[in-house]
């Protein structure tokens, strides 16, 4: 068939996988660094920004326009950030600190959330359908042809990973999070405005759900199901990798990305349960994960 | 949907006796007046939810068609959805059964769920289920019940006329055979596997399970001697595979299953279009069919379905929802609305029907209550501008062992993964 | 609380399983096996996780898992099944070895799970039960993959089959008072307290020289036995098993029960399990059917926000003012911490 061997195609996969997951997660650990907050909701984000981003993307397919596939995504990470706020606002934001309600605040929305958009959008699957430039194949040595839009999704990972990196070192918004990540109760303590911080992180690791949704529904079709998907999936990575830790949650996403590529290949049937396996053995054995920090 | 919905809770009376199913005994005098209540079922929530509309819409195009009316009584709905479980599907029909006292069902749409109906039918005597569109074979294959019916051919049957069309006249050898790794699945491999290999072919298997939407590794295990690929996902998963397959640069020439050439498929957009032109697929039916009855059906449903949200032609869901309701109106004329009797009288009529379904195609049941009919050979063009199937093969009266003698179909054992119906002709 | 009168809670105990067993007489069938019958077997469930989140703090997301597991053994064993894996071993042996195993499968999420707490309990448990369900739906041999295991029908109670009406209700009803009461026993024993003491402080309890690991991985086990016994009457109220039948959304519909009625007392189990079975069958009148879970979701998320509690507090702060100053110890003398998993940690 196309030609390239195997293992090179499956390395490929894995890694492309893992950029995919790194930039859904990264926004799942960023909210938890900062607030503790298990947003089970995550999966929900990363479908509304996708539907958000393929209302907007539709039409103007239909009419050729070059950008529409940008438009896409930037709807979709708008849409995905403003729900992600209105929900902190609304129903977390006062009762920072209760971990076990919050998640099953975020539970709640997420059963609503999904019921809802199946309600606007139907059960259908839908994909985009980015410019040529990146949809079409690219000649690699020793794998053949290769989409190239998985190339570009490890770019946008990159890009991603490097973003975040640079606003948590190198900006007052970073520093604030550094230190609430360490020590929560000192932040208050020298008068920094904590819940304006949470909601705009809130706003940035919701955004990253929603970008997700339209860089995951361009590799791949979506619908209804797939935020529980990638809810699971965020849940693994970030808990494999250590929470609040944005570079264990790229060495979780790796890790799970490459896992599951390489199952599918060698052992196509119980491959699902792999990623499981892992995050069971981390947590029985390093409950922080990998590079997270104890307790 | 603007359909009158009836429901009573008659939690009046009824105590004591643990004999649910003493409704159809009562008067039958009385019975000539009282509306016929018949409950749908189908699958609204979920992946699936879909199939389970365009079930509801075509069975609500026929009801309307016949004023709601039935062998001279009434026909009042209730309408109940599931998710696509068995557990859910069972708790729906009980609350159907016992609950709003229906007199029959039809539903539900998928394969575990029929099963759990199946084996729930036996204990409503006095009662019917008519199968939506569940395509399991074991559902009336093994441990069929009395009460049971289904008008609908199953996911094996669906696969008749594949496997010899792409060995006899595409002259293929081998072929890989990409599939989804679950029952429906299994069954539609196995009827296409039975034709195929008996012909003198051979086939490579790859599973992958329900919901996988990267298929790359799966791509790149396609053998290089394969002559054609046979691809039996549905939904999603069928979706992400065209496309993946397409952008990877694939070039054989592709076989679907019945699911595949769905007009959900065929309506998104995408690179997959290309490669799913002249795309041969089997099944009990296609969106251009040169025959009046199901031109006149299809026109139908367009206008009344077209600005509600239907498909540019209804789906296999809508279909098999769709001749199930007209088998039960058509026994219920027969016994002119009589379903006293514990419904002996109305169960014997739907048993021995005999009908063209829309589709054209001579339909009866077998002994275990499923339908034996026609199953058609589309291919996928270009028609009114948009990619739509078109029938240019058929297979008469295909049964649910496919022309096997039942014992030695039944020593095949069960579709599985491990049981893909690859027997060599002896 | 103790002692040699019985106290009020004791007698609204017995008084309330009397109303229940003459409940039948009263209700059509349909309520009876379908709506308080339903409402029990899941209740059974949804008591073995609001038993160890009121008195030992962990939130448990496996316990559907444990009930699965005790529903597979017996769909996989009993003569008359489809497919027959093994098949003809009679219910008399095969519920045991069921029960044995669902509590085996409890000892072995405990172990798995004793270094974590909180929130990460809660994501490792929801790990294996997915991990399972997803192994379930894969595995022929065992599990017959996505379609389960059919037609496990319950054995046979005075020459009656189980799924009479009557035979079963009253088959879920004994069972789940008995685990009830047995609840209640337990965690008064020197065990429970210990159990008790680890959630309030784990540090102090090591220091008292009890080992707090084991004391987890017991009430795991015993949480894994209890959701075997909810999980073979579910199986046998189906009429058989499907990995659809331990999957997620399961999964969550059982902490849905226990938080809508109220985790804080064992009680609120099965009042959760009662309000979901209702939503459950009667949305389709009260709301649009195909938008149950929006109705559903709502539902739990008000509950949440207003009373983490539950039901229950919701019917104790009620009931509270009337009482006024005379404070009758809390319902039937357990934990005096309502809501203790759901209130802050920090």
């Amino acid at each position: 068939m196309v030609a390239g061997s195997l293992a090179v195609t499956v390395a490929l996969n894995g890694l492309t996988l893992a950029a995919l997951y790194f930039i859904v997660a990264s926004g799942f650990s960023l909210i938890f660094g900062l607030m503790r907050t298990v947003n089970m909701a995550h999966g929900s984000l990363y479908l509304i920004g996708a539907y958000a981003g393929y209302a907007v993307f539709e039409p103007l397919y239909d009419r050729d326009v070059w950008w529409a596939w940008y438009a896409g995504v930037g709807a979709g990470i708008a849409a995905a950030a403003v729900f992600g706020l209105a929900m902190q606002a609304a129903l977390l934001g006062w009762m920072q600190g209760q971990e076990l309600r919050q998640a099953l605040v975020t539970i709640g929305v997420s059963i609503v959330a999904a019921d809802q958009l199946l309600a606007v959008f139907g059960g259908n699957s839908r994909q985009f359908f980015p410019p040529d430039a990146l949809f079409g194949a690219t000649e690699l040595p020793g794998a053949g042809r290769y989409p190239t839009f998985r190339l570009f999704q490890i770019a946008v990972a990159v890009a991603v990973g490097l973003g975040l990196w640079l606003l948590l070192n190198r900006t007052k918004l970073g520093l604030m999070v550094r230190a609430g990540v360490d020590d929560r109760p000192m932040l208050t303590a020298l008068g920094i405005n904590v819940p304006l911080v949470s909601l705009a992180v809130f706003a940035l690791g919701a955004g990253l759900a929603g970008l997700g949704g339209v860089i995951g529904g361009s590799a791949q079709p979506f619908s209804q199901g797939v935020d529980v998907r990638f809810l699971l999936t965020s849940l693994v990575v970030v808990i494999v990798g250590g929470m609040g830790s944005i570079a264990g949650t790229a060495v979780g996403a790796l890790l799970v990305g490459m896992a599951e590529q390489v199952g599918q290949a060698l052992f196509p049937t119980y491959s699902v349960i792999l990623t499981f396996v892992i995050m069971a053995a981390v947590l029985a054995l390093r409950p922080q994960g990998i590079l997270g920090r104890p307790a | 949907m603007d359909l009158r919905i009836h429901r009573r809770a008659l939690l009046l009376g009824a105590t004591g006796a643990a004999a649910t199913a003493t409704a159809g005994l009562k008067a039958p005098a009385v019975a000539q007046n009282a509306p016929v209540r018949l409950g749908w079922l189908a699958t609204l929530e979920g992946p699936f939810a879909t199939g389970g509309q365009d079930g509801f819409r075509c069975m609500q195009m026929l009801l309307e068609q016949h004023n709601n009316q039935a062998g001279g009584r009434r026909i009042e709905v209730v309408r109940e959805s599931s998710n696509a479980q068995a557990d859910v599907a069972l708790a729906r029909a009980r609350k159907l059964a016992e609950q709003d006292r229906v007199d029959m069902i039809i539903g539900p749409l998928s394969g575990a769920e029929g099963i759990a109906l199946r084996d729930y039918s036996r204990t409503l005597a006095g009662k019917t289920i008519v199968n939506g569109s569940s395509g399991a074979s074991d559902t009336t294959l093994r441990n069929a019940s009395p009460n049971f019916f289904r008008f609908s051919t199953d996911g094996v049957q669906w696969m008749a006329g594949l496997g010899n069309h792409v060995r006899r006249t595409m002259n293929v050898e081998e072929v890989a055979v990409l599939a989804g790794d679950y029952a429906f699945p299994y069954a539609q491999v196995f009827g296409f596997s039975l034709e195929f290999c008996r012909a003198g072919g051979r086939a490579t298997y790859l599973f992958s399970p329900l919901g996988t939407t990267d298929f790359s590794s799966i791509i790149a295990r396609i053998p290089r001697s394969a002559g054609a690929l046979v691809v039996v996902h549905g939904g999603t998963d069928g979706l992400a595979f065209m496309t993946q397959y397409a952008q990877a640069g694939g070039n054989l020439p592709l076989l679907g299953g019945s699911v595949m050439a769905d007009q959900t498929m065929l309506s998104a957009r995408g690179p997959h279009r290309r490669i799913m032109m002249g795309m041969v697929s089997a099944g009990p039916l296609a969106d251009v069919h040169e025959e009046p009855s199901w031109k006149e059906f299809v026109a139908r449903y367009r206008s009344r379905w077209l600005n509600e949200g239907g498909f540019q032609s209804p789906s296999i869901h809508g279909f098999n929802y769709y001749t199930a309701q007209q088998a039960v109106l058509m026994a219920l004329e027969q016994v002119r609305g009589d379903l006293s009797g514990d419904q002996k009288a109305f169960q014997a009529a739907l048993a021995g029907l005999r009908f063209k379904n829309v589709m054209g195609a001579d339909l009866h049941l077998d002994h275990n209550r499923q339908a034996v009919s026609d199953i058609f050979l589309n291919r996928i063009e270009e028609r009114d501008g948009r990619a739509q199937t078109v029938t240019f093969g058929r297979t008469p009266q295909v049964n649910q062992t496919l022309g096997v003698p039942e014992a030695q179909f039944l020593a095949l054992g069960a579709p599985s993964r491990d049981n893909t119906g690859c027997v060599a002709a002896s | 609380m103790s002692g040699g009168r019985p106290s009020p809670a004791a007698l609204a105990s017995v008084a309330l399983l009397a109303a229940l067993a003459l409940l039948p007489l009263l209700i059509p069938p349909f309520w009876t096996a379908n709506i308080f019958g339903r409402a029990f077997v899941y209740g059974i469930v949804a008591m073995s996780l609001t038993f160890l989140a009121t008195y030992g703090g962990f939130v448990s997301l496996a316990q559907t898992m444990m009930g699965g597991v005790a529903g597979y053994v017996a769909a996989v064993l009993v003569p008359d099944s489809v497919p027959s894996l093994v098949g003809g071993v009679p219910y008399a042996a095969a519920i045991p070895v069921a029960l044995l195993a669902a509590t085996a499968s409890g000892l072995l999420v405990g172990a798995v799970a004793v270094r974590t707490q909180g929130i990460y309990l809660l994501m490792i448990t929801l790990a294996l039960a997915v991990g399972f369900h997803l192994f379930a739906q894969a595995n022929i041999a065992w599990f017959n993959g996505y379609e389960g295991i059919r037609n496990v029908v319950g054995p046979e109670v005075f020459g009656l089959p189980f799924r009479n009406t009557f035979v079963f209700y009253y088959a879920a009803l004994g069972s789940a008072a008995l685990l009830y009461a047995l609840v209640l026993y337990v965690v008064r024993t020197p065990f429970g307290l210990v159990l008790q003491g680890i959630r309030d402080n784990p540090r102090r309890v090591s220091a008292l020289g009890y080992d707090a690991a084991l004391h987890r991985i017991a009430a795991f086990g015993l949480a894994g036995f209890i959701a075997g016994c909810g999980g073979l009457l579910v199986t046998f109220y189906n009429i058989g098993i499907s990995p659809g039948s331990i999957g997620l959304g399961p999964t969550v519909n059982v902490l849905v029960m226990c938080v809508i009625g109220g985790l804080g007392h064992p009680i609120g189990a099965f009042v959760g399990a009662l309000v979901f079975t209702l939503f459950d069958t009667f949305a389709a009148d009260i709301y649009d059917r195909d938008r149950f879970n929006t109705l559903v979701g709502a539902v739990f998320l008000l509950i949440v926000l207003v009373s983490p509690d539950g039901v229950l507090g919701l019917a104790k702060r009620a009931v509270a003012p009337l009482r006024g100053r005379r404070r009758v110890g809390p319902a039937a003398g357990a934990a005096p911490n309502t809501g203790a998993p759901l209130a802050a940690e920090e």
